[in-house]
């Protein structure tokens, strides 16, 4: 029954990136859960999936269905519409599981299939009220990631950041947490869209740009935008409990 | 202040995104190193971009209620039945 051979699974490895690690020098890890629909893995999954094995799809339902929903929402304009497109995507996922050939990892797939219907969706329900899917894509053209009152006339800091607690303790952690995701909650929806796939369920850049259909560029833009608020909020949350 | 005096921190700081995704030409990833190394705010501020990127990785996705639970069980069995 696999149509999968190692043909399809070097192919699939050269397309895999390591997904722990988000760029050069960032030591990120990877986002929590985001996991690599990993070569060996995929293929494991693809047949379990195809036997119409259901804990199998229940496995990959419970890692996926919550960052899916959530990126739905960014395209449609209520959560039962995003719970109804993820749903959607689960059944194109299904029904394309014989024909899938393994060109991108499970995880990529799955969320094209996502994003399509989400955006098929999110135009139609727009199209009612005769407004654009998103605003224009850097709006302000010019968003500084830090405020310009911060710097000197030479550029040179006059309000440096400060330190931050380090080990925090367990309770400013946890609200650390809660801090971060309420700011990402918080950003423009294509700044949310990349700052929770690249850094929140560990996505590479090149996953991104193809779901997104952004150039590299712009992706980087969004990103550095959005990770500039969090910092921000984050900043002002530490000198909130510091002060 | 700046030891660099051809890259300021309020320019660094809208460079470290490229920075930390690699896609800074050696050029301009020497001359932004160079500052770091002698300039303790910015390395200071590039610590907190890491320490962000860090915790959001931590941000665990939500689990699923038992309403999408059930409704997808509901799928994956109808698609299984043809």
């Amino acid at each position: 029954m696999s149509r999968a051979g190692p043909v399809r699974l070097s192919r699939l490895s050269r397309l895999r990136r390591d997904p722990g690690k988000a760029g050069v020098g960032s030591g990120v890890g990877g986002g929590a859960g985001g996991g690599a629909a990993g070569g060996a893995d995929d293929q494991a999954m693809v047949r379990l999936l195809r036997e119409g094995d259901e804990g199998a799809f229940m496995a990959l339902v419970a890692r996926h269905h919550g960052p899916m929903v959530r990126l739905a929402r960014t395209y449609v304009q209520s959560d039962a519409s995003a719970e109804e497109v993820a749903q959607e995507a689960w059944l194109g996922l299904l029904r394309g599981i014989h024909s899938f050939e393994g060109r991108s990892s499970v995880r990529t797939w799955l969320f094209r299939i996502l994003v399509n219907q989400a955006k098929t969706r999110g135009v139609r329900e727009r199209r009612a009220a005769s407004e654009p899917l998103f605003a224009p894509l850097f709006e302000p053209a010019v968003e500084t990631a830090v405020g310009a009152d911060r710097f000197g006339p030479l550029g040179s800091w006059s309000t440096p950041p400060l330190p931050w607690p380090a080990p925090p303790d367990p309770a400013v952690a946890a609200e650390t947490l809660a801090v971060v995701s309420e700011a990402i909650s918080a950003l423009p929806p294509r700044q949310r869209q990349v700052m929770s796939l690249r850094d929140v369920h560990g996505f590479t850049a090149a996953e991104v740009c193809d779901l997104l259909e952004l150039t590299d560029a712009n992706q980087r833009v969004l990103l550095h935008r959005a990770r500039a608020r969090v910092r921000g909020r984050l900043e002002a949350y530490f000198e909130e409990v510091g002060g | 202040m700046s030891p660099s005096p051809d890259l300021s921190c309020q320019e660094l700081v809208e460079l470290v995104t490229e920075y930390l995704e690699g896609a800074l030409p050696a050029r301009e990833r020497a001359r932004l190193e160079s500052h770091l190394r002698g300039c303790g705010a910015c390395a200071g501020y590039l610590d907190q971009m890491r320490h962000t990127i860090r915790v959001s990785g931590r941000l665990s996705p939500d689990d699923i209620t038992s309403a999408q639970h059930d409704a997808l069980i509901d799928v994956f069995r109808r698609w299984k039945a043809g």
